[in-house]
């Protein structure tokens, strides 16, 4: 990891000292963060420390462990090029703030979230699902959906 | 015709044949397809009209935008369940006489993509008339398939979805 990436974790790390962790990763800087802290950071992040671009909300899924499900955040900062991914872990039942307030961009990234993995982002504007068809069962991506096609014969 | 100057010339241009034949040959040279290119097999189907395969010596080359024009369905690529309607609409708003080819692994039985996203075969949805086998398969597979379904109807053998209602028993 870069100087400058050091650095912004120090910083943030000073900035919200009981909320954050931060995780070893081979590319970029990458924290977890509480759920409770979440839309906070985000707003921090954007605002103070310049990361207004949104790139993607992604899911996984690690069941049969708790906290179950880990949501992803990837953001860039357009002027020097750096990318930044914050983690939020959340249970089964639990739900995580949407973004959406902070970052417009991440609307639809957690509407295939909630699709795919069943994850409820409180706040969100329209939490619908988005590929799948709106009569759908379950979620498909959960380790514990069938992987097997459908038979209709 | 009007250039015979005697009745006996007249006789020796003549052709006799039936009309259901007539019309069978009619409807075998101009089998147009109507697009429904829908992944990667569709790259195939579109490059059989291309000067390279010429399908237009077959009289198919014509993909038709509208359903209303055309008579023959290639279904391209995987199908998933949220396409299945409306792969089942247009089939339902295309004209009678009308045919069904299945092009590729995936339409056919689904493929490798054993999942909860696609059908697998697309026979569940509509009915079949001819199944390409390959992923993707040539197109002169394709051009091979569309030549059968010429012959199908040469022969006057019913489209499948008649044959499975019980119609159209094969005549003269
Ligand atoms: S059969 Fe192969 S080439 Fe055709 S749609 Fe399926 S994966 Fe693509």
């Amino acid at each position: 990891m870069s100087e400058r990436s050091e650095e912004l974790l120090d910083r943030l790390t000073q900035r919200f000292p009981d909320a954050l962790e931060v995780v070893e990763s081979i590319d970029q800087p990458t924290v977890v963060v509480k759920r409770e802290e979440l839309l906070a950071f985000a707003e921090h992040l954007k605002s103070v420390e310049g990361y207004v671009m949104f790139n993607d909300v992604l899911a996984a899924d690690w069941f049969p462990a708790h906290p179950r499900f880990e949501v992803i955040y990837q953001v860039v900062h357009p002027e020097s090029w750096q990318r930044f991914r914050f983690k939020c872990r959340i249970d089964e039942h639990e739900a995580v703030p949407s973004v959406v307030s902070v970052w417009p961009g991440a609307n639809w990234p957690e509407r295939e979230a909630y699709d795919l993995f069943g994850i409820v982002f409180e706040g969100h504007p329209q939490l619908t699902r988005i590929y799948l068809p709106d009569d759908w069962e379950g979620h498909p991506l959960r380790k514990d959906y069938p992987t097997g096609g459908n038979r209709i014969d | 015709m009007g250039l015979n100057s005697t009745r006996a010339e007249a006789e020796r241009g003549i052709l006799l044949t039936t009309v259901e034949k007539m019309t069978r040959w009619a409807q075998k040279s101009s089998v147009w397809p109507a697009t429904f290119g829908l992944a990667c097999c569709a790259i195939e189907m579109m490059s059989v009209t291309s000067s390279r395969y010429d399908l237009a010596r077959f009289g198919s080359e014509a993909f038709r935008a509208s359903p209303r024009q055309a008579d023959l369905m290639i279904v391209a690529g995987r199908v998933s369940q949220k396409m299945a309607p409306v792969l089942r609409t247009i089939w339902e708003q295309m004209p009678e006489p009308k045919w069904v080819i299945s092009m590729g692994a995936c339409a056919s039985s689904g493929g490798v993509f054993d999942n909860y996203a696609i059908i697998q075969g697309v026979d569940h949805v509509v009915p079949v008339d001819v199944y390409v086998p390959g992923c993707p398969p040539t197109p002169d597979a394709l051009m091979f398939a569309i030549l059968k379904l010429r012959e199908k109807i040469q022969m006057g053998l019913p489209p499948k979805y008649l044959e499975l209602a019980g119609e159209g028993r094969r005549t003269s």
